[in-house]
């Protein structure tokens, strides 16, 4: 268990993470989703003891190890580039940090071979980095991580750096290489999508703050707040203006529905694309009229870009449909699925 | 598709003139002279290899050419580790860092003779600092004009003066090139000082090392200007490299056929070296 207690890192006069206070816990992935300089690295760094925190806590299993030096802390940290040392082989590499600990030989060998197996690299046991592909490599830096005893495994962007195959393949031995080993997993991750696969809970991060912290599906499904929503939506989540008034939701570019419990007022209404679709699905579904503006075929997906009203929509439908560049279409949307924030962005129904 | 003709050869044209220019035409000039003697008014006498035979076996050449293996020998032993450290102990970031390389490169900027002037100054007995210091204040006695073990500690200690600062640039290149992750990663594993430099710092350098070591080797197995300047050879022929050596046969007694001889072996053995360190230092990366 991590737990960090209003921890700050400054880096000269820029504050590079505002007070966080967070709990991960073992035995599932803790997800760090955001985008690029949203403080991912920052935040994980601070726990690993590789940069100094500026006020707070931080805690290991209940002990207070804010000024504790990296080594004492037992944690394992891979890259998004591929670090092992040169002039070692792959055997040498894994085995670096167990020799540093003193552990004996035989025992050594034990475990460097157990997570060669694990990883698929007992071939390639005795070749040295450069002489592997970028999966080899980034495996053999896994290989050191669960080789080690360690208390916490940070995994930072490890999969960016390699080919779609790959990282689909590591992503899906990721979370078995590390289940039942009693080690806090932290994964920090630009890709909703990865997110959602590895499961577990999901910390969402923008501009150096935690802005929302629980079980992934559960973050996913119920944002508290419009720059949560965007960041744990691939692609973006569509937003619009809506004005409520007397239990009557109506969009800025046409179109309304009825909703409970909401005083009257402007709000942003946010709906995944999709949940945008070109064929109705249900009755309760409301239909929006747009200029086609772009058009996509990913697979056998078919999505489009649609002007409503001054909103940019963007809808993701199964199957593939014959939308023409420039002409109106008609879309559906249940307002079931449109969760609404408020002007400061807070979720409000 | 490919189009065949012959417009490429344009473009190579004034390279290989310019090429032909500075090195060929007088490295040809040197090669005819090699093999013929002349005795003025542009006449010449065939002579073969003789005077390649002559020079090997002479031995005013074997001491030369031990000397200047031994000045090689010594500063690559001063000059590569010492920039090592000194390029380790350099600050990585902040408002050091250019002061460091501007003190860094200074030496490199002074002209050759400038430096052997300087240090010629600085190490006279009596009159230069160094060698008033030496002498009458610390009552060590240092002259580097009638002493060999002197003008020797003196040459070789103004190269390493003159030239460990490219060493340094270098290494440090190489080692500010290393990403923070690879220390972080000796950081977490709890890895000693030693072990980052051997384990990190060191293959990381690899390449910008076996450059300096070239460099330096090249630089000094052909250095003129400095000693010549500083001790003129002497005293006696106590610090006369090979190219002083070659300098005083070409235009001191004006042998040309024996100068071009051994302007030839020169530079054959500085190739050959060069070659040899070159190989060894790059063998692991061709494995």
């Amino acid at each position: 268990m991590i737990e960090l207690q209003d921890a700050t890192k400054r880096v000269g006069n820029v504050i590079h993470i505002k007070p966080t206070t967070l709990t991960l816990q073992t035995g599932h992935f803790n997800v760090l989703l955001g985008a690029t300089g949203s403080g991912k690295t920052s935040l994980i760094k601070m726990m690993a003891g590789l940069d100094p925190i500026a006020s707070g806590k931080v805690l290991m299993d209940g002990q207070d190890v804010t000024r504790l030096n990296t080594q004492k802390r037992q944690i394992s940290l891979v890259h998004q580039f591929f670090v092992n040392y040169p002039h070692m082989t792959v055997f040498d590499n894994i085995a670096s940090p167990l020799r540093v600990a003193g552990m004996a030989k035989s025992e050594i060998e034990g475990r460097v071979e157990e997570a060669a197996d694990l990883l698929q690299l007992r071939p390639m046991l005795h070749r040295r980095p450069h002489e592997l592909s970028g999966g080899q490599q980034q495996r053999t830096a896994l290989a050191r991580a669960i080789a080690k005893e360690s208390r916490a495994v940070f995994l930072d962007e490890p999969l960016a750096n390699l080919d779609y195959k790959l990282r689909e393949e590591l992503r899906e031995q990721l979370p078995d290489l590390f289940a039942g080993r009693g080690a806090v997993v932290v994964y920090a991750t630009s890709e909703p999508e990865e997110a959602l696969l590895l499961g577990g809970y999901t910390a969402l991060m923008e501009d150096g703050r935690v802005t929302q912290f629980g079980p992934t599906a559960d973050i996913y499904r119920n944002p508290e707040n419009i720059a949560a929503a965007r960041v744990f939506s691939d692609p973006p989540i569509n937003v619009a203006r809506v004005t409520v008034s007397g239990a009557q939701a109506r969009l800025a570019g046409g179109g309304g529905w009825q909703v409970a419990d909401m005083t009257d007022g402007e709000y942003m209404v946010a709906v995944r694309p999709h949940r945008v679709t070109p064929i109705r699905t249900s009755d309760a579904d409301v239909e929006l009229t747009g200029r086609v503006i772009v058009t996509e075929l990913s697979g056998s997906d078919s999505s489009a870009h649609f002007q409503h009203g001054e909103d940019a929509w963007v809808s993701l439908a199964a199957g593939v449909h014959p939308y023409q560049v420039g002409e109106d279409h008609r879309f559906f949307m249940n307002p079931a699925h449109c969760r609404y924030f408020g002007q400061d962005g807070k979720r409000v129904a | 598709m490919r189009t065949e003709n012959q417009k490429a050869w344009f473009f190579v044209l004034p390279v290989l003139g310019l090429v032909a220019f500075n090195a060929l035409v007088p490295m040809m000039t040197v090669v005819n002279y090699s093999v013929q003697e002349t005795f003025g008014n542009n006449q010449f006498f065939w002579e073969g290899l003789g005077w390649f035979e002559q020079i090997l076996r002479s031995d005013r050449f074997q001491a030369a050419l031990g000397r200047q293996f031994l000045f090689t020998l010594l500063i690559l032993l001063i000059e590569v580790p010492l920039g090592i450290i000194v390029a380790l102990s350099m600050p990585r970031k902040g408002f050091w860092v250019p002061v460091c390389l501007v003190l860094m490169a200074l030496p490199m900027l002074i002209p050759w003779n400038v430096v052997g002037s300087m240090w010629n100054i600085f190490t006279l007995p009596k009159i230069g600092l160094l060698g008033y210091f030496l002498n009458d204040v610390l009552g060590i006695n240092y002259d580097m004009t009638q002493q060999p073990l002197s003008a020797w500690i003196t040459v070789v200690i103004m190269d390493v003066w003159h030239w460990t600062s490219l060493v340094v640039l270098l290494c440090y290149a190489g080692l500010v090139s290393i990403p923070d992750a690879y220390y972080q990663a000796a950081k977490i594993d709890g890895a000693s000082p030693w072990s980052v430099f051997r384990y990190i710092q060191l293959p990381k350098m690899k390449t910008v090392l076996t450059i300096a070591v070239l460099l330096r080797f090249m630089d000094s197995f052909n250095i003129y200007t400095e000693p010549f300047v500083l001790t003129g050879g002497g005293p006696g022929n106590s610090t006369t490299l090979l190219s002083i050596d070659l300098v005083k046969i070409a235009l001191g007694q004006f042998d040309l056929g024996p100068a071009a001889a051994m302007s030839l072996i020169y530079f054959a053995i500085t190739l050959l070296v060069s070659w040899v360190f070159y190989t060894l230092m790059t063998k692991d990366d061709a494995q």
